[in-house]
């Protein structure tokens, strides 16, 4: 099938400036694709680039098989956007909101349905200035979605919420994601990137260093389980593929005694994003003028 | 508490409907008059202050001279600002409010999300005017009631007034709300924008006889101001409640009405300018 989302190569420079260098990547229908990086990498500029919203320097992409430079409004309405920052249009209620970007698109969803889903019930006729900033991001995360978009863009959707909202904003993913909507995601939160997306990738610098799945990324090595203890007050560890092994070897060594804060840590997402990130930050120096 | 399922989704029509430019254009126009009157600051000043103007002035300057009209009766000081008022209140309600609300917009994304919809810039465009249109309308109308009950203005009781009225009103509400569009560009950010914006408008009420009596003004001042549609508007709800009241209406041609000021060419400063 062909992909939702296609970029092949894509450049942005601002000046001498290189924002995004040579990134390329697909999002195949109802995936669900994280991009992760640290602020400034690169992964907003990109992201605006598919959504229309910013011009690309170079390279090839493709959203719902338009060109986003000449994205009209029928290709707008099966696209839904969730911007890094909430809007600040505060006199209307969530309610009224909420219909009002519904009447935008061909076939939305439930106005009603939509506020239950994102857990405003109780504040469905408050105005949105009254609201608290996770309750406005839940907002902005329906306005994303009140069109029943083929493909929705998520930049950074959970800053701000508690974790109860966003366990519930996680099942609320999920929904869209059993609809078949294709997501493309980004965030700070390493745990929601590996509970929700099916690949993720790792921008740096404005490169994509990693792209793969989510328990494949950062290569076999960089999951080798660690053994971490204390040995004469001070704190050593080891990477190992047998990590039970090597603690039975640890108490043997130690004449059965139990050695000092042993655990076994299996790297998580996040250990191996650092681990990349690291890796690549000394190669990821804004650059000078891109072919 | 668990978030409630979505339904299924609903097979995806490829073509938008036609005609929807106006229908979300008047959905538009809907929602911002609503939100409109959300605003205590924005209806404070851009809504009622015309109307505290009016009072105000109406009171103090109760022993001024504004003139004489056709009939050869005194001028009031309410008579004579309750057209300042209203062009003063097409003025506000349409530039001061469109170039401060939509420079907010812009700098707060509002704008930003918009653009990411499928709605078209013409119906944003048209809610806005229509949201001009509904305030200035019931703004008038109030300065008309408050004139007339409060202060015992008279009011024109032929049609052909009323008539020059409206249509003056309309394209005066509309080229002040193009011009407000236009001006939201100036201000940097949503923070800026009314110490950007009221003190242009403010000046161009001085100079169009808003608060000081137009006729009293140099004559090269009036040329100048009468490039900027609140000093037609001003004129022209003049004309349409007492004809002939200031010494240039006179000399400006019949001084029946504004159309025929305007028509008869009576100018540069009239006939050469935005349409009000």
């Amino acid at each position: 099938m062909e992909p939702v989302v296609s970029v092949r190569d894509l450049h942005k420079s601002y000046g001498t400036f290189s924002a995004v260098t040579g990134v390329s990547f697909d999002i195949g229908p109802g995936e669900t694709f994280a991009l992760l990086g640290p602020n400034g990498a690169g992964k907003s500029t990109a992201i605006e680039i598919l959504e229309g919203y910013r011009d690309r320097t170079s390279g090839d992409v493709r959203v719902l098989g338009q060109d986003p430079a000449r994205g009209g409004l029928a290709w707008k309405a099966r696209l839904g956007i969730v911007l890094q920052s909430s809007a600040e249009s505060g006199s209307a209620t969530v309610r009224e909101e909420l219909s009002r970007f519904a009447a935008f698109y061909p076939s939305p969803r439930d106005v009603d349905e939509l506020i239950a889903a994102v857990g405003l019930e109780e504040k469905a006729g408050t105005l949105i200035r009254k609201l608290s900033g996770g309750q406005r991001r839940r907002v902005d995360v329906a306005l994303g979605i009140v069109g029943r978009p083929e493909l929705v863009f998520l930049d950074e959707p959970t800053t701000g919420f508690d974790p109860e909202a966003r366990r519930r904003f996680w099942e609320l993913l999920r929904s869209l994601q059993a609809e078949g909507t294709s997501i493309l995601l980004t965030t700070h939160y390493l745990d929601e990137a590996a509970q929700l997306a099916h690949r993720v990738g790792v921008i740096a610098g404005g490169r994509m260093i990693d792209i793969g799945g989510v328990n494949e990324i950062g290569g076999a090595a960089s999951r080798v389980p660690v053994v971490r203890w204390r040995e004469d007050g001070v704190l050593r560890e080891e990477r190992t593929t047998a990590p039970a092994t090597f603690v039975a070897r640890l108490v043997a060594a130690s004449d059965g005694l139990e050695p000092d804060d042993v655990e076994i840590v299996r790297p998580s997402l996040e250990d191996v994003y650092l681990g990349l990130v690291a890796s690549a930050a000394p190669t990821s120096a804004p650059e000078g003028v891109l072919a | 508490m668990t978030a409630a399922p979505l339904a299924p989704a609903a097979p995806r029509p490829t073509a938008l409907p036609r005609g929807r430019t106006l229908r979300l254009g008047l959905l538009s126009a809907a929602y911002e008059v609503r939100t409109y009157f959300r605003q205590p600051d924005t209806v404070f000043f851009t809504f009622l202050f015309p109307v505290l103007f009016l009072t105000i002035f109406s009171v103090a300057f109760s022993e001024g001279d504004f003139g004489r009209d056709a009939d050869g009766s005194v001028i009031s000081a309410a008579q004579y600002y309750l057209s300042a008022m209203v062009a003063a209140g097409v003025l506000l309600s349409g530039l001061q409010n469109l170039a401060v609300v939509i420079a907010m917009e812009r700098s707060d994304g509002t704008l930003k999300r918009l653009a990411g919809s499928p709605l078209p810039i013409a119906s944003y465009f048209l809610g806005k005017l229509g949201q001009v249109l509904v305030t200035a309308l019931l703004q008038s109308a109030l300065l008309l009631v408050v004139a007339a009950f409060v202060f015992g203005v008279r009011l024109p009781g032929d049609a052909g007034h009323w008539f020059t009225f409206a249509w003056v009103f309309l394209l005066g509400v509309t080229s002040s709300a193009v011009l407000g569009i236009g001006l939201s560009a100036l201000p940097r950010s949503g923070k800026t924008a009314t110490a950007v914006i009221i003190p242009i408008v403010l000046v161009l009420q001085f100079i169009s006889g808003v608060y000081l009596v137009f006729s009293q003004l140099p004559e090269w001042l009036q040329n100048v101001a009468s490039i900027f549609p609140s000093s037609g508007s001003r004129r022209a709800c003049g004309t349409s409640s007492c004809p002939s009241r200031t010494p240039r209406s006179r000399r400006a041609g019949s001084g029946t009405s504004a159309a025929s000021r305007w028509s008869s060419g009576s100018g540069w400063s009239s006939a050469s300018c935005w349409p009000v």
